[in-house]
């Protein structure tokens, strides 16, 4: 409630902006002052990442969580505080640190000397986190990488205690165990033994487990409004590409003779060997693909949807629209819950059953 | 696109997540699911044992049926011949008594024999030495006159042939 309170008093001038128009006057907005309501900023922070993890605002001054800002520049590795920039993103705040100076704008850390506004504003969206040659490595601690670690300890703090109390009590589990147990035994039984076979499952099951839980874990923290949690890392296509990409490589260096034969040499006549080895070439890389679009998108989308539907009461500048809002944000949130169950089990289905075509014996 | 720099996220990530496998595997997947199986291979030894025990409790039932019939016929078989004994000594015994009976109806008869033989004895000799008597008194009597006297002979010779 005080959130929303605060919100609507920052919001002197709300200004009804209708969303097809907002993708291209959206940057100039930023600009024109504090007072204008951008739905499309609104939901683009809280779903891109930023070197800061925003707590909440107190009386219009933002108050963040500092996070490391690691760089390596032209003169090597460069550390400080995020702190440094003041909460500023336009480019103006310099900070000189081990010979280099260095701007934030829009997220984006660059060398105040090589920054130029117009050609951030000319490259595309895609185009701007690629900008290396006026920009330094960046390999900061953002809110993103914040959240997948808080959400590591949490797992190892939660299957640690839960781990203990096996090595004390041999018989039926209960309290902790007694809830883990069951989806440890869901991913055993209905993922891992079904896909990969009784013979190898055993092998892989570390990874499994740790991929759906780690993944199941991360939706569900995007979901959580407030800090520490609320990081949107699922909802994050280098975060789902990475793990699309461990289980690629899990599942190439688990390939057996038969698994390479099906690509390199198909039960196919040789006439057919120009279209079938291509395809099957390029299957080995869509199914990794696919992978890393389909949590990335079905999170994405949630967050999106959500964060829109909260913001109609400011579109339409009236909280009379609040209880259409409140109704289908609380759907939408319920929806939520069960997508972020879904989808881990969809993307450690998919690994393990990846992982099964690979290891499959032929008789 | 929500990237900040891919490079950070791609590093880190990696790092996280295999830092996480490793330690997660260590200390959390290998106790929980060698606990999981050691309790599995456990509740299967457990439900085969109890298996067997049943099976023996059958076996063990169906011995008891056997020896609980062998008694059974042992005992028919005792009774049968307890039965049989009995019959034989029964009927030996009342052969026996009939036997005795019989020698007894013997030295019973034998002594009646003796007995009757004795008193006829006894009687002739009375007899004789009534006759003797009378003969005596009727000799006294009678040597008066030789015509009775002869009467008299003759008629207790007659008498005495009777005998």
């Amino acid at each position: 409630m005080r959130l929303t309170q605060t919100l609507i008093g920052s919001l002197a001038i709300i200004v009804f902006l209708l969303l097809p128009f907002q993708g291209i006057a959206s940057d100039q907005n930023q600009e024109e002052g504090e007072g204008k309501f951008d739905p499309k900023e609104l939901i683009n922070s809280h779903v891109w990442d930023s070197h800061e993890f925003h707590i909440a605002d107190w009386d219009g001054h933002p108050i963040t969580l500092a996070l490391p800002v690691i760089l390596w520049t032209d003169n090597g590795l460069t550390v400080f505080s995020s702190s440094e920039f003041h909460h500023d993103n336009s480019g103006t705040t310099v900070v000189e640190k081990n010979g280099d100076k260095f701007v934030r704008y829009r997220e984006h850390i660059f060398y105040a000397d090589r920054f130029d506004q117009q050609k951030f504003e000319d490259t595309s969206t895609m185009g701007r986190p690629f900008m290396y040659e006026d920009r330094p490595l960046d390999f900061s601690i953002t809110k993103t990488v914040f959240s997948m670690i808080f959400v590591s300890l949490l797992l190892l703090i939660v299957f640690g205690f839960a781990a203990r109390h096996y090595k004390k009590n041999q018989r039926a589990p209960k309290g902790l165990s007694g809830f883990l147990e069951p989806v440890i035994l869901f991913v055993r039984d209905d993922i891992a033994i079904p896909n990969i076979g009784t013979a190898k499952y055993q092998k892989y099951m570390p990874l499994l487990l740790t991929i759906f839980f780690f993944i199941w874990l991360n939706n569900l923290i995007g979901l959580i409004p407030f800090f520490p949690f609320s990081g949107n890392v699922t909802g994050n296509i280098i975060f789902t590409m990475v793990m699309a990409l461990i289980v690629f490589i899990i599942t190439i260096f688990s390939g057996n003779k038969y698994y390479w034969k099906h690509i390199l040499s198909p039960d196919v006549p040789k006439a057919l060997y120009p279209i079938m080895i291509p395809i099957e070439i390029i299957g080995m890389f869509t199914k990794p693909f696919a992978l890393m679009v389909r949590l990335f998108a079905n999170i994405t989308a949630g967050h999106i949807i959500i964060l829109s539907l909260v913001g109609l009461i400011f579109i339409f500048e009236t909280a009379a629209i609040s209880p259409v809002s409140i109704v289908f944000v609380l759907f939408m949130s319920v929806l939520e819950l069960l997508v972020a169950a879904l989808q881990a089990y969809v993307f450690t289905l998919l690994a393990a059953l990846f992982i099964g075509q690979a290891v499959e014996e032929h008789h | 696109m929500n990237i900040v720099a891919p490079e950070s996220l791609i590093l880190w990530t990696t790092i996280i997540f295999i830092i996480l496998l490793i330690l997660l595997r260590k200390f959390a997947w290998k106790p929980i699911l060698g606990a999981v199986r050691t309790r599995e291979t456990s509740i299967n030894d457990a439900l085969a044992a109890a298996e067997k025990a049943k099976l023996e409790m059958e076996n063990l039932h169906a011995d008891n049926e056997k020896l609980l019939q062998e008694a059974r016929a042992e005992r028919e078989a005792m009774m049968k011949e307890a039965r049989e004994i009995k019959t034989k000594m029964i009927a030996d015994a009342k052969e026996d008594a009939k036997a005795e009976a019989d020698k007894m109806v013997a030295h019973a008869q034998a002594a009646i024999v003796s007995e009757k033989k004795a008193a006829i004895a006894e009687m002739k000799q009375t007899v004789a030495s009534l006759s003797l008597e009378i003969a005596e008194k009727v000799v006294k009597h009678e040597l008066s006159d030789s015509d009775s006297q002869l009467k008299l002979v003759n008629e207790m010779l007659g008498d005495a042939k009777l005998n």
